[in-house]
C-alpha cells in the first residue's frame, strides 16, 4: 500500500522508479474514496487536478532524473488545512462565511510546497476559522478520529490529522495557535510539529490570533517532519513577522549523535488534572530517554495557571479584530453566517478590548504573557528541553464538550503556554490507552531550536514503533 | 468678524497629508490613485483579502519622521503600530493600522506670525478606500474604489493654540508650504492629499470647555475659514441663551455657508485600539535618525531669513518666491550665479513673472540680463532720428495724444524701442519723446 508510506520512504521509491506519483496519488485518492465517507476529513478533494499533476510529474522524473535536488518534495500528495489560501481553489476556513470563497492568490508556504513539487490533493476539516479543540465547529461536518470513529480526532486541525493517520495523504499542513497541531496529532498517533513563532511565514493563511498563530505540519515520523520544515521555514518579505534567523540542514543534524541532553519535566503539566495515563506513559518515555543517557530533571513552571486565562483573553481580542474583514462586500457571505463559536469569541474579544476594559483584561493579559515568556526563559538556562504531556485526557467523544466551551477550552491548557511564549514544540505518539486510543508527548525547546526538537524525537523513534501503528479502517 | 471679549475661540487642528511614496503603506501596489481607473491599483493586502498580511514602509516612515523633525517634535527610538477598529465599507480590513500611544514624532512646534501652536504628535497610518455612490441601470448603488486603500498618511495634530479662523488658515498654509519643501507630499486639498479636521469651542471666563465640535470633510482653505466662522457664530448664540453646545462631528455645506450635524457623542466609536500583532514594534536608531536629519533641508522660514538678511532681497517678494518649491529653487540658482545687487533685479523680473522659469533656465537668465545691460546703446543723434520717424508714421497716436489721452505715449515708446530693435533706454526715449511732442518736430 504506496498511502502508508513515509514521505522519506516515498521519494526513495519515486526516484528509483518503483512506482510512479500517479499511482501514489491514486493511491491515496482510492482510500479517500473508500474512507472519507466514514471520517470527513476533506472538505475539497482535488481529483483532476492532482492527477493531471502527478502526470507531469512522472514526465519531469523520465526526463530529468535529477530532478529531485531542485523538488525536494517531488510527486508527494500533501493536504492542506483549509485555512491556507490556494489559488484557484475554495478555501473555506470551516465556515459558511467563506463556503464559496476562491482565493485569487497562494499562501506563501503553498508557494514553497508547490515550488518543491509537492501535490495539493485537498483541503481539509477543520473548526470554523480554527476555534476548536475537537473538530466539531466546522460549519460543514464534523471529523472523526480514524482510531475509534465515535471519538473526535483533536482541533482545529482535525482533517489534517485524520486525512494522514488514514493514510488519505502522504503529509499535511495545520495551524497551531494554541495546540491546534500538537493535540490533534496526539490523538491521532501522528507527529506534529508547532514551529518557533515567525519560523514559518502566516502570509495567505486566514489568521486566528495573529501573534499566536504558527504554521507547522503533521508526518509519520520525525525525519519526515525535520524534512518539511526545510522547506517551509525562512524568512518571508510578505510577513514583516518572520525575522532573519538562519534555517539550518534540519535532516543532516536529525542523524548527528546526540550529545546527552538536559530534559526537564515541568511538574505542572503532570498534575492532578491530567489523566494518569497520559501522565505515565509520558514518564515512561522519558525513562526511556534517560536510559540513553539523557538527565531528566524536575522543573516548575510556575505561571502555567495564567496560561489560560491569559491566553482566552488575547487570542478572543485579536480574532475579533481579524474576522472584521468578514463582513460580505468583498467576497464570502454576510456576517449572519458565522457560527457560534465564532460569534461567542468575537463578543468576548470586542468587549475585553472596549475602552474602560482594555487595562483590566487585555494589557493584564500581556502582561502575564511577558510573565510567561520569563518564566520559560529561566527554565532553559537549566535545562536544554521540555518533556510533557500534550492532551490533559484522551480522545473525548463526539459532543462530550461541545456543549461546554469552557471545558472544551481547558483541553488547551497543557499547548497553550508553548504559543504565548512563541516557542517551538513538537507532539510525538508515545503510546495507547487501555481503549487503544494514540497518547501523544511533547518535546518543548528554546526559540529558533528545532533541530533539537527533531534530534531528540527522533532518537526515541530509532527505540519505539508507537509511530507505526496505524488504525483498522 | 467682531469677537465678543467674554468668549474665546479654542480651536486644535488636525491635518491628513497623503505622502508621495512610490508604493502603498503596506504593500507593493502603487500609492498613486488621483483619476486612475478603479481598483487597478490593489493587491490581496490593500483589499483585506483573506491571510493577507502588511509590511510596512521604511520610506513613508522615514517621511513621517522628517515632517516631525521639520515641525521641531522629539523623534520616539522605539514606536508601534495599532490597530483602530471600526466599520465603513471603504475599510479593508475592519481596522485601519495607525499609531495610537508611540507615534514617531511628538512635542514639537510650529511658530504661526510669531506665535507658537504646539505640535502634540505627528503619526502614520494608512489612507481608506473611496466610496462611489451612483446610479447603474437606475439602481442606486455604492461602489468601492481600493486604489486608495494603504496609501501613507501623515497625521499631523496640534494643542488647542489656535484661537481664530485666521489663525487656523496661517498654521495650515505653513504647514502646506514646509511639507511640500520637504517634497514628501503634494499637500493639494482639491485633490484630497491634504485634509483638515478643525475641534472648535469656545471658553467662557478661561474655563475650559465642556465640549468640542469637530469640523470635517472640508477640501479648501476657503471653506473651511467659513465653516470655523460659522461655527463661532452658532456656537455663541448656544452659549449666550445659555445653553450648551453638544459634542458632535459637523460638516459644511458650501451653497448654505453653513455646518451641519453628521455624528453626535452617543454616535462616538470606540476604536478598541491595540497594538497591531501583524508588525514587530519599530526601532528607530541613531543612525537611521541621522541619515533622515540629511534629508532635512533648510525650512522655509529660514530659507526667509536667509533670503531677506544675508542677500537683502525684498521681504515681500521673497514671500511670493517661497510659496512654489520651482521659483524657490529657481531663485537658490540664480543666487549662486549672480552677485547681490544683480539678484535683487533678477527677483523683480521672476516675480513680476517677466521670465517664463519654465522654459528659461537661470544661466540663460543672468545671461541674457548681461548682455541687455552691456548691449551698446544707439547714439542720441540715431535716436532722434527714429523719434521723429515714428511720430511722421503714427499720426492718429499723435493726435490722439495732443487731444489728452497721455497713455498712447508708450505704445509710441514700444514703436521707437522696436526700431532701435532694443537698443535704447526706455526712461530716454520717453524723456525726448515727450519733449518732441510738445515743441514739435
Amino acid at each position: 500500500m504506496l498511502n502508508q508510506l513515509t514521505i522519506i520512504q516515498a521519494l526513495k521509491g519515486l526516484q528509483e522508479k518503483k512506482f510512479s506519483s500517479q499511482e501514489l496519488v491514486k493511491d491515496c485518492l482510492k482510500n479517500i474514496d473508500r474512507v472519507d465517507k466514514k471520517i470527513g476529513a476533506f472538505i475539497t478533494v482535488s481529483r483532476s487536478k492532482s492527477l493531471e499533476k502527478a502526470k507531469k510529474v512522472d514526465n519531469l522524473i523520465k526526463t530529468n532524473p535529477s530532478i529531485f535536488k531542485e523538488k525536494p518534495l517531488l510527486g508527494i500528495p500533501m493536504a492542506l488545512k483549509d485555512i491556507y489560501s490556494t489559488k484557484g481553489i475554495k478555501t473555506t476556513a470551516g465556515s459558511k462565511v467563506l463556503a464559496d470563497y476562491i482565493p485569487p492568490y497562494d499562501a506563501t508556504v503553498v508557494k514553497r510546497l508547490k515550488k518543491a513539487g509537492a501535490i495539493i490533493i485537498g483541503k481539509t476539516n477543520l473548526d470554523a476559522w480554527a476555534h476548536g479543540s475537537s473538530g466539531e465547529n466546522s460549519d460543514f461536518f464534523p471529523t472523526h478520529n480514524p482510531w475509534n470513529l465515535k471519538k473526535v480526532p483533536g482541533g482545529s486541525s482535525s482533517g489534517s490529522a485524520a486525512a494522514l493517520s488514514s493514510s488519505q495523504c502522504l503529509m499535511s499542513m495545520g495551524t497551531d495557535t494554541g495546540g491546534s497541531i500538537r493535540q490533534p496529532a496526539s490523538f491521532c498517533n501522528l507527529v506534529g510539529l508547532k514551529p518557533t513563532y515567525g519560523r514559518v511565514s502566516r502570509y495567505g493563511i486566514i489568521s486566528m490570533a495573529s501573534s499566536l498563530d504558527s504554521i507547522g505540519h503533521f508526518t509519520k515520523t520525525v525525519a519526515d517532519s525535520a524534512f518539511v520544515l526545510q522547506i517551509t521555514a525562512g524568512q518571508d518579505s510578505l510577513d514583516a513577522t518572520t525575522p532573519n534567523v538562519t534555517v539550518p540542514n534540519y535532516s543532516n543534524k536529525l542523524t548527528k549523535p546526540n550529545k546527552e541532553l538536559k530534559i526537564g519535566l515541568p511538574k505542572e503539566y503532570f498534575s492532578e488534572g491530567v489523566d494518569s495515563q497520559m501522565r505515565k506513559t509520558v514518564e515512561i518515555a522519558a525513562g526511556l530517554l534517560e536510559a540513553q543517557g539523557h538527565e531528566i530533571i524536575n522543573v516548575s513552571l510556575k505561571t502555567t495557571k495564567y496560561a489560560c486565562p491569559a491566553y482566552y483573553i488575547i487570542q478572543p481580542a485579536e480574532l475579533s479584530s481579524n474576522l472584521a474583514r468578514f463582513d460580505g462586500i468583498r467576497y464570502g457571505n454576510s456576517r449572519s453566517f458565522f457560527g457560534d463559536e465564532a460569534k461567542r469569541r468575537i463578543m468576548l474579544g470586542t468587549y475585553t478590548l472596549s475602552s474602560g476594559y482594555y487595562e483590566a483584561y487585555y494589557l493584564k493579559a500581556m502582561k502575564l504573557r511577558s510573565l510567561i515568556i520569563s518564566d520559560f526563559k529561566k527554565v532553559f538556562k537549566e535545562v536544554d528541553l521540555l518533556l510533557a504531556p500534550v492532551s490533559p485526557f484522551p480522545p473525548f467523544n463526539l459532543g462530550e464538550k461541545v456543549n461546554d466551551p469552557l471545558k472544551m477550552y481547558l483541553s488547551d491548557v497543557l499547548t497553550i503556554s508553548v504559543n504565548l511564549a512563541g516557542l517551538p514544540a513538537m507532539s510525538l505518539p508515545c503510546g495507547f490507552t487501555n481503549d487503544n486510543l494514540p497518547i501523544g508527548m511533547q518535546f518543548i525547546a528554546l526559540q529558533f531550536k528545532e533541530e533539537v526538537l527533531f534530534n531528540v524525537g527522533h532518537q526515541y523513534q530509532q527505540l519505539t514503533d508507537w509511530h507505526k501503528k496505524r488504525p483498522n479502517i | 468678524m467682531k469677537t465678543d471679549p467674554k468668549y474665546k475661540t479654542v480651536i486644535g487642528m488636525e491635518v491628513h497629508l497623503e505622502l508621495k511614496t512610490k508604493s502603498k503603506m503596506f504593500c507593493g501596489c502603487s500609492a498613486y490613485h488621483f483619476q486612475i481607473k478603479p481598483n487597478t491599483h490593489t493587491c490581496p493586502v490593500c483589499l483585506g483579502l483573506p491571510g493577507a498580511l502588511p509590511v510596512p514602509n521604511k520610506k513613508a516612515i522615514d517621511w513621517c519622521i522628517l515632517i516631525g523633525l521639520a515641525l521641531k517634535c522629539q523623534p520616539a527610538f522605539e514606536s508601534k503600530f495599532d490597530r483602530k477598529n471600526y466599520f465603513y465599507p471603504d475599510l479593508s480590513k475592519g481596522y485601519q493600522i495607525s499609531q495610537y500611544d508611540l507615534p514617531f514624532c511628538q512635542k514639537g512646534f510650529l511658530e504661526v506670525e510669531n506665535k507658537k501652536i504646539r505640535i502634540n504628535r505627528v503619526h502614520m497610518e494608512e489612507d481608506t478606500g473611496k466610496l462611489i455612490h451612483k446610479k447603474i441601470d437606475g439602481r442606486a448603488v455604492s461602489l468601492v474604489d481600493f486604489n486608495r486603500s494603504g496609501v501613507p498618511l501623515v497625521e499631523i495634530v496640534t494643542e488647542a493654540d489656535i484661537y481664530s479662523s485666521k489663525e487656523a488658515i496661517e498654521y495650515l498654509k505653513k504647514i502646506q508650504q514646509i511639507v511640500r519643501s520637504l517634497e514628501v507630499s503634494d499637500c493639494d486639498m482639491e485633490k484630497g492629499s491634504m485634509r483638515c479636521e478643525a475641534n472648535i469651542s469656545l471658553t467662557n471666563n478661561n474655563k475650559m470647555a465642556n465640549y468640542k465640535v469637530e469640523l470635517k470633510n472640508i477640501n479648501s482653505f476657503k471653506f473651511l475659514k467659513k465653516g470655523i466662522e460659522y461655527e463661532i457664530k452658532r456656537q455663541k448664540e448656544i452659549l449666550i441663551s445659555k445653553k450648551n453646545p453638544i459634542q458632535e462631528t459637523r460638516g459644511f455645506n458650501e451653497k448654505t455657508g453653513k455646518t451641519f450635524s453628521q455624528r453626535s457623542k452617543e454616535e462616538a466609536h470606540d476604536y478598541r485600539y491595540f497594538p497591531e500583532p501583524d508588525i514587530p514594534p519599530i526601532d528607530i536608531s541613531k543612525n537611521q535618525l541621522e541619515q533622515i536629519k540629511k534629508e532635512l533641508k533648510e525650512l522655509p522660514d529660514e530659507k526667509f531669513i536667509r533670503f531677506t538678511v544675508e542677500l537683502g532681497l525684498k521681504e515681500r517678494d521673497v514671500q511670493v518666491v517661497l510659496k512654489n518649491n520651482k521659483t524657490t529653487q529657481y531663485i537658490e540658482s540664480l543666487s549662486q550665479l549672480a552677485s547681490k545687487d544683480e539678484l535683487k533685479e533678477l527677483l523683480k523680473i521672476v516675480v513680476n513673472k517677466r521670465v517664463d522659469i519654465r522654459k528659461v533656465s537661470p544661466k540663460k537668465l543672468v545671461e541674457n540680463f548681461r548682455n541687455k545691460k552691456t548691449a551698446k546703446l544707439i547714439g542720441k543723434d540715431l535716436l532722434l532720428k527714429i523719434i521723429i520717424k515714428v511720430i511722421k508714421d503714427n499720426e492718429k497716436a499723435v493726435k490722439d495724444y495732443k487731444k489728452g489721452k497721455l497713455e498712447v505715449i508708450g505704445y509710441l515708446i514700444g514703436k521707437v524701442i522696436a526700431e532701435s530693435k532694443g537698443k535704447s533706454d526706455p526712461q530716454l526715449v520717453k524723456k525726448m519723446m515727450v519733449e518732441k511732442l510738445k515743441n514739435g518736430i
